[in-house]
């Protein structure tokens, strides 16, 4: 084979593509970094909250540069029933000194910073630039891309696609079996602008310190969930609906939003506040059931288009995965160019490394948690049985004495129509899954 | 704008589109014409899909956020041909 243009090719400029494209640039790998968008970061949405860490080794003391919005410093879990709350609030000084835990921030703002730094290792960056396919020699390898620009078709020893969640290049490989509406989630949001002194007060926070709050029962009929986030002087309210049952109950998703922001719990936290954007995004649910093979010859796949995000309830993390998974695709690219072999053999170091770390032990751990979080009796049974037991212990019935809480619950199961066996196995799967 | 007050079309004027003159998705009205389930026209978050009164779709990409529920909620082969914009062209989210 003649001489490829360089020796990686890294498609997409979300967190995935520029930790790809800064491990393999520094290693000193000739380096194309492909964006559709004008700009790193101007396609990309997510409901707020990055979780950094994983950046030490890269970019040490990230937290004195990164383009945060708010340190999380509290974060709570609602369960909501058309009348009630019950929630459980955790607050943290140490979330809010170095180095930090969760941080607030917009996408166009942190993947565009996190490109720079692709680019200042030497990666070249192509923006407005669309992959439209793949180029395979007569066996099959993957040995570059086409692009929608004239003359647009480049090879390379190594393509890693960073491509996000509907990865055409992940399917053109051949390396899903099929993509299934039951796997995916859709996320819309709204940014709303409020000034930072009232966020500070409605939130019981100061100075740069934010708020992280999951919202479980609030989406109606639908299967799904709600968050809420503080930036500086802005809130990010939204939902994350599961497809099937959306066209179901023929509900639109900016009225499930409206509804979550009208929610006794949720109205006076968004009160008054103005619509500055309203986005929506789509996010790979099902966790391992949905993962493609991850390495072909001359091809490994990153991120949400290999489905790494992690999305199980209480946790939506996605760009700590795609970071990380991004910097392993690099490294294993790095390894593979040095030993003059990128077939799938010579990539293998990519499915050891995601294999050895969080990325798969995390989704190992959790693989039966999006589903239960999902199903029927963790959306519409468990939360008004929950807040109705929190009700009742907490009622002052007087002349009447109170009542034992095993009989509460008791009570309180058999209206809601769960199971005794039910109960007992859902939690037992949320044990074995988040304990 | 406070939300009650707020329609829809106000509501996609906060986000940035850099339409380009060419679709980007097309919708074959003819598949459409018999399909029961309508799913695309309740999830498209940016309602794009409008149906008619004589049984059909009208479909408008000019305001898409490109995020790819419309082909996976739908189950009808080749009602839907879906690509990405042009490079540097769609939806453009805003930096601060
Ligand atoms: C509503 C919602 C809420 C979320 N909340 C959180 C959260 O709070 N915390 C968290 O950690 N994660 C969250 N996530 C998940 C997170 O956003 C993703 O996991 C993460 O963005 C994945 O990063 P990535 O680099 O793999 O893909 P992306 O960020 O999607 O990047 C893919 C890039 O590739 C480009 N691209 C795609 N195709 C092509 C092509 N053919 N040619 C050229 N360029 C192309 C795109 O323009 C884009 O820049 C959320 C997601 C959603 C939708
Ligand atoms: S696009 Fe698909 S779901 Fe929508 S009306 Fe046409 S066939 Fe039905
Ligand atoms: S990609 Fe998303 S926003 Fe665009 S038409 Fe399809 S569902 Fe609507």
């Amino acid at each position: 084979m003649s001489q490829p243009d360089v020796d990686v090719v890294v498609v997409g400029g979300g967190p995935a593509g520029s930790c790809a494209a800064i491990v393999a640039a520094r290693a000193g790998l000739s380096v194309v970094l492909l964006e559709r968008g004008p700009f790193p970061g101007s396609k990309n949405m997510y409901g707020g909250v990055v979780y950094p860490r994983i950046l030490d080794e890269l970019i040490p003391n990230w937290w004195e540069e990164a383009p945060i919005q708010r340190w999380v410093t509290r974060r709570s879990t609602m369960m909501l029933t058309d009348t009630q709350a019950l929630t459980v609030d955790f607050r943290s000084e140490a979330w809010g000194k170095p180095p930090y835990n969760g941080a607030t921030a917009f996408r166009p703002d942190w993947d565009h910073w996190l490109a720079g730094y692709a680019e200042a290792a030497g990666a070249q960056l192509l923006t407005d630039t669309t992959v439209v396919g793949l180029i395979r020699d007569a066996k099959g390898a993957v040995v570059g891309v086409r692009t929608d620009r004239p003359d647009g078709d480049l090879t390379a020893r190594v393509v890693i696609a960073c491509d996000g969640v509907n990865s055409f290049l992940a399917k053109e490989a051949g390396l899903y079996e099929h993509a299934d509406a039951k796997h995916f989630t859709l996320g819309v949001k709204e940014t709303l602008s409020l000034p930072k002194e009232v966020i500070d007060e409605r939130f019981a926070v100061r100075d740069r310190h934010g708020v992280d709050i999951e919202i479980l029962g609030g989406t109606g009929k639908v299967n799904g969930g709600g968050f809420l986030y503080t930036g500086l002087d802005t809130l990010a309210v939204g939902v994350v609906l599961k497809l099937p049952k959306l066209a179901a109950q023929q509900q639109r998703p900016e009225q499930l939003v409206a509804g979550l922001k009208a929610h006794p719990a949720i109205a006076p936290l968004v009160q008054g506040a103005e619509l500055k954007e309203y986005s929506a995004h789509l996010i790979p649910e099902a966790g391992l059931t949905m993962m493609p093979k991850m390495t072909t010859s001359g091809m490994l796949v990153a991120g949400d288009a290999a489905a790494l995000c992690l999305a199980a309830g209480i946790w939506l993390e996605g760009v700590n995965f795609a970071m990380a998974s991004g910097m392993y695709a690099g490294e294993a690219a790095v390894e593979a160019v040095h030993a003059g072999d990128v077939s799938e053999n010579g990539l293998r170091g990519y499915q050891r490394r995601l294999s050895d770390t969080f990325v798969l032990k995390d989704h190992r751990k959790l693989r039966r948690a999006p589903e239960l979080v999902l199903s029927d009796r963790v959306q519409h049974l468990y939360p008004g049985m929950i807040a109705n037991v929190a009700e009742r212990m907490f009622h002052v019935d007087n002349p009447h004495p109170k009542p034992g809480v095993r009989r509460i619950l008791a009570q309180e199961r058999k209206k809601a129509g769960v199971r005794r066996r039910d109960l007992l196995r859902d939690g037992w799967t949320g044990f074995r899954s988040f304990g | 704008m406070s939300d009650s007050t707020i329609s829809f079309q106000e509501r996609m004027a906060t986000a940035e589109f850099r339409v380009h003159h060419d679709a980007h998705i097309v919708v074959d009205g003819k598949v459409c014409a018999d399909c029961s389930t309508r799913e695309c026209v309740v999830a498209c978050p940016a309602s794009l899909f409008v149906p008619t009164s004589d049984g059909g779709i009208v479909f408008n990409y000019e305001q898409c956020f490109e995020c790819g529920t419309c082909y996976i909620v739908c189950n009808r082969e080749g009602a839907i041909s879906w690509h990405y914009p042009e490079g540097g062209h769609g939806v453009v989210f805003r930096r601060t």
